[in-house]
């Protein structure tokens, strides 16, 4: 008889911490902000806590999964959202996000330091925080070794010299290959870019599922990497990062990136409706974009700050890129054509 | 004797043994999941009528591929496993818990970092496409084969062998006639999960199989993340349930068909050390043939961990010590924190599940909720993610954000396997033993205590093990749960993956190997714990 009231008192308390659990935050005055973003998003421990101190709430971080797998779930639970502030919305997803109806308009005073080309909503429902590039990345070693020049256009690329050499990432399952889908629309036009992609189908290019694989395994500049591609759709960041990360530091990147390929990318944070905490939500968006948080932003995500007064860290300044003019796309235009694009890209160069 | 006090504790215990688990089930499977199904067939998707999602011959093509890569991954497991299982099911020697515990480290690796292990073994050519899929299926599921298998075959009297073998029976006729028919029900349990984790495949097919090959999981994952068409999600994961539900009912068939009534003795009688020189050969042979199989996307693994600085050093093992801007803690934390995640959901698993074996291997009982407890194997993990985000969304249980909500999703995939451990051995109790208890004054309850509890100690500590070490390995779902800050170990190696630069991809393979050690050591010491005397763990 014993055994079996450990079992009912076990499965009793296990309910009822269950329940506990579930009811704990009650309270009437928020003493937190919850940050919901995606599993890339980074913040230095001292940055974390400056915020903290100034604003007085603790700063609680949800992260989950990629950034489509974070805004189905916003979208799922839009009115009724896990916490006050999203971050990590990009332009590819924007559209669906707005459509979604997930945010509360914000204009925040800190965005007087932001560039205008970076504030994609005119409504403020959607605040910039940071831009990265995806662009082509070569080994620099490589072109050297075989006294090749290393592309210098995207159309070098579908080019006889430069055939077998690129690994790109399925635009139906990767962000970066979708970035790079949408770079060569905006380079070769809605009529152009699918000559483009079946010259390159012609020239041997690897298609493989995620960013992991065609970098870490597939392109021969990634340390460590025994791959034979020596181009790769990447970042703008990626040179850098193989100098920070390289023990000990080399001088000299080895691998770079070929700037005319670049697309942008700006994520963004918006307040997310229903938030608990509307006023520390705000703190938090106005914090994001002040020169502490921004000037952590290129170590923590490697990618780069929309503060114009942010300082760049001495590794982004001598080894990162930062395209004056990169490829973009309107976001309406994305949302619009996307699946039509996707699917039209796997007929070329898959089927 | 006080009879209405047994019959009350008999009732007491039926209602214990199916509540608990029915309830569990329901509220954390059933409730979920019909909430994101019923939100997904409500949504107005891209499609027009449910009927073009059914007919389209890509979903056809889908399900049919999916469906004979299961099974052909099922059969190469099988295949790869048993001479590992019938070793470790009737001999002793030095290591054996150990092998025991080695075999559940590829269990446990996160897909991503095995599949491009895979790649960097396999030759150009064959590194992608069918192939590889099956090998890295059958790479991930040998420990359910092997130990599903192995600890029942632990179980079977030698004896009866022994009595065939002096009748005349050849060991070909022994082995057709005794040991596979006694080991059936076993097979069929493990092939069955072995089939569902295949069936539900997603990482390993998409980055092995390369573009072009998709499973109904990964066209889930497809309408749900990348289009949003969650109408087309929610009816292509009913093909999928109804597909699992199929497969459930003919294991729960062959099953009920193939067991048989005998003895289960304890491994103390059944084991023995290999004598001659043949036992010692066939020994050796299989264990080498399967840590040749296991051990090379390992030690691939273990060699990128060190291949940092140009040579080899320990130098991404001494960055996991230091804080790094990808977490807000160190990398040693996230250790901690999948321990800690595992222990709660092998401690849900092990009370659930072992109530839940109870009920499902009594006699004359319906198999409903053994086949109930099987379906999260086999139901995506992606709408159950989903689910579990929208329909806790309210007081009194909104969990979403809570510690607790990563170990129960953990221990959904855990309690079948518990059951699945532990319901044949129960099973195979010979009813006359219990009646002779009842007989001799004992209540329904201490019957269960003295005759039962014993036999099953053993099953239940693997049970315990293997709930471990399914949560260290995480599952699909709790990728789209919102976690507090810190990360455990899975979710720390894909941080580190999916940055560029030497270290991070180094202190990735390094977290690789840890969680391999993790793994190891925990499951050593969980079957340790069980020892004579004290049944339980």
């Amino acid at each position: 008889m014993t055994r079996c009231r450990h079992a009912l008192g076990l499965a009793v308390a296990l309910a009822v911490v269950l329940v506990a659990a579930a009811c704990g935050g009650g309270g009437d005055k928020p003493t937190e902000v919850v940050l919901v973003t995606h599993d890339s998003f980074a913040v230095s421990d001292g940055v974390k806590r400056a915020f903290e101190t100034e604003s007085g709430l603790r700063l609680r971080i949800l992260a989950s999964g990629d950034a489509s797998e974070m805004l189905t779930t916003a979208l799922l639970t839009a009115g009724n959202p896990q916490g006050d502030v999203l971050f990590g919305v990009d332009d590819n997803l924007l559209s669906r996000a707005l459509e979604g109806d997930l945010f509360e308009p914000y204009e925040s005073p800190a965005l007087a330091d932001v560039d205008a080309r970076y504030v994609l909503d005119q409504e403020h429902r959607v605040t910039p925080i940071d831009h990265g590039e995806v662009c082509l990345n070569y080994d620099k070693s490589w072109f050297a070794q075989r006294g090749v020049p290393p592309p210098s256009s995207l159309e070098d690329l579908s080019r006889p010299a430069y055939e077998g050499l690129l690994v790109v990432e399925n635009p139906a399952t990767s962000t970066p290959g979708l970035a790079f889908l949408l770079a060569t629309v905006a380079h070769f036009g809605e009529r152009g870019w699918r000559e483009y992609w079946r010259a390159l189908r012609e020239n041997d290019v690897l298609v493989v599922d995620g960013w992991e694989d065609a970098y870490t395994t597939r392109f021969s500049g990634a340390s460590g990497s025994r791959g034979t591609r020596p181009i790769v759709v990447s970042y703008a960041s990626s040179p850098p990062a193989e100098v920070y990360y390289r023990h000990p530091p080399p001088d000299e990147a080895p691998t770079a990136v070929l700037e005319s390929s670049c697309f942008r990318q700006v994520e963004l944070a918006g307040i997310l409706r229903g938030a608990r905490s509307e006023d520390g939500a705000r703190k938090l968006i106005d914090f994001m974009l002040s020169k502490r948080f921004q000037e952590d932003i290129p170590l923590s995500m490697f990618v780069f700050p929309v503060n114009r007064e942010a300082v760049l860290p001495p590794v982004f300044e001598r080894y990162a890129v930062a395209p004056e003019t990169p490829l973009e796309l309107p976001a309406e235009q994305i949302e619009a054509n996307r699946e039509d694009w996707i699917d039209e890209w796997t007929r070329i160069v898959l089927r | 004797m006080d009879a209405d006090r047994a019959s009350l504790s008999a009732r007491g215990l039926r209602a214990l043994t199916y509540g608990v688990p029915l309830a569990f089930l329901g509220l954390f499977f059933l409730y979920p999941l019909a909430a994101i199904l019923a939100r997904g067939l409500r949504s107005d998707g891209g499609v027009a009528s449910p009927l073009d999602v059914l007919t389209d011959p890509l979903t056809r093509e889908v399900v049919w591929f999916t469906a004979w890569q299961a099974v052909a991954s099922t059969v190469l497991t099988i295949a790869v496993s048993l001479p590992a299982a019938y070793v470790l099911g009737r001999y002793s020697f030095p290591g054996r818990g150990l092998v025991r515990a080695l075999v559940v480290v590829p269990f446990v690796l996160p897909t991503v970092v095995v599949a491009l292990a895979f790649l960097a073994i396999l030759p150009d050519g064959i590194e992608r496409g069918w192939a590889p899929i099956l090998v890295a299926h059958a790479f991930f599921n040998v420990a359910v084969v092997v130990r599903v298998v192995g600890t029942f075959w632990a179980g079977l009297d030698p004896r009866v062998n022994e009595a065939a073998a002096t009748l005349g029976a050849g060991p070909w006729r022994r082995l057709r006639e005794v040991t596979l028919p006694l080991l059936a029900p076993s097979l069929a349990a493990a092939a069955a999960v072995v089939f569902l984790f295949s069936f539900t495949s997603f990482g390993v097919v998409l980055i092995l199989g390369g573009p072009g090959y998709t499973t109904l999981e990964a066209e889930i994952y497809n309408q749900a993340v990348r289009i949003f068409d969650l109408r087309a999600a929610a009816l292509l994961s009913l093909v999928q349930l109804a597909c699992v539900a199929v497969t459930v009912w003919i294991t729960l068939r062959l099953e009920a068909r193939l067991a048989v009534a005998g003895h289960l003795r304890s491994e103390r009688d059944t084991l023995r050390r290999p004598r001659t020189r043949r036992e010692k050969a066939v020994v050796v042979a299989s264990l080498g043939g399967l840590a040749a199989f296991l051990g090379l996307p390992l030690a691939v693994l273990v060699e990128r961990s060190l291949a940092v600085g140009g040579g080899h050093s320990l130098e991404a093992y001494r960055a996991l010590a230091r804080p790094t801007s990808a977490f807000l803690a160190t990398p040693w934390e996230a250790v901690l924190n999948s321990v800690l995640y595992a222990s709660m959901a092998a401690v849900i698993a092990v009370v659930v599940g072992g109530l839940a074996a109870f009920a499902v291997a009594a006699p004359r009982r319906p198999r409903f909720l053994d086949g109930l407890l099987m379906l999260p194997l086999g139901a995506s993990a992606v709408m159950l993610g989903f689910g579990f985000v929208i329909a806790f969304d309210e007081p009194p249980i909104d969990f979403r954000a809570s510690r607790w909500i990563v170990p129960v999703v953990q221990a959904l995939v855990a309690i079948p396997f518990v059951v699945r451990i532990v319901a044949p051995t129960l099973r195979t109790i010979d009813e006359h033993q219990r009646e002779a208890a009842a007989l001799l004054g004992a209540s329904p309850v201490r019957v269960r205590r003295e005759v039962d509890l014993p036999i099953v100690g053993r099953a239940l500590a693997v049970g315990a093990g293997f709930a471990f070490a399914i949560s260290l390995g995480e599952f699909g779902a709790t990728v789209f749960l919102a976690r507090p800050d810190n990360p455990t170990l899975p979710v720390a190696i894909f941080r580190f993956l999916g940055r560029p630069g030497e270290l991070n991809v180094g202190q990735a393979y390094a977290l690789a190997v840890v969680l391999m050690g993790v793994t190891v050591v925990s499951v050593y010491l969980v079957e340790r714990m069980r020892g004579p005397g004290r049944g339980w763990i």
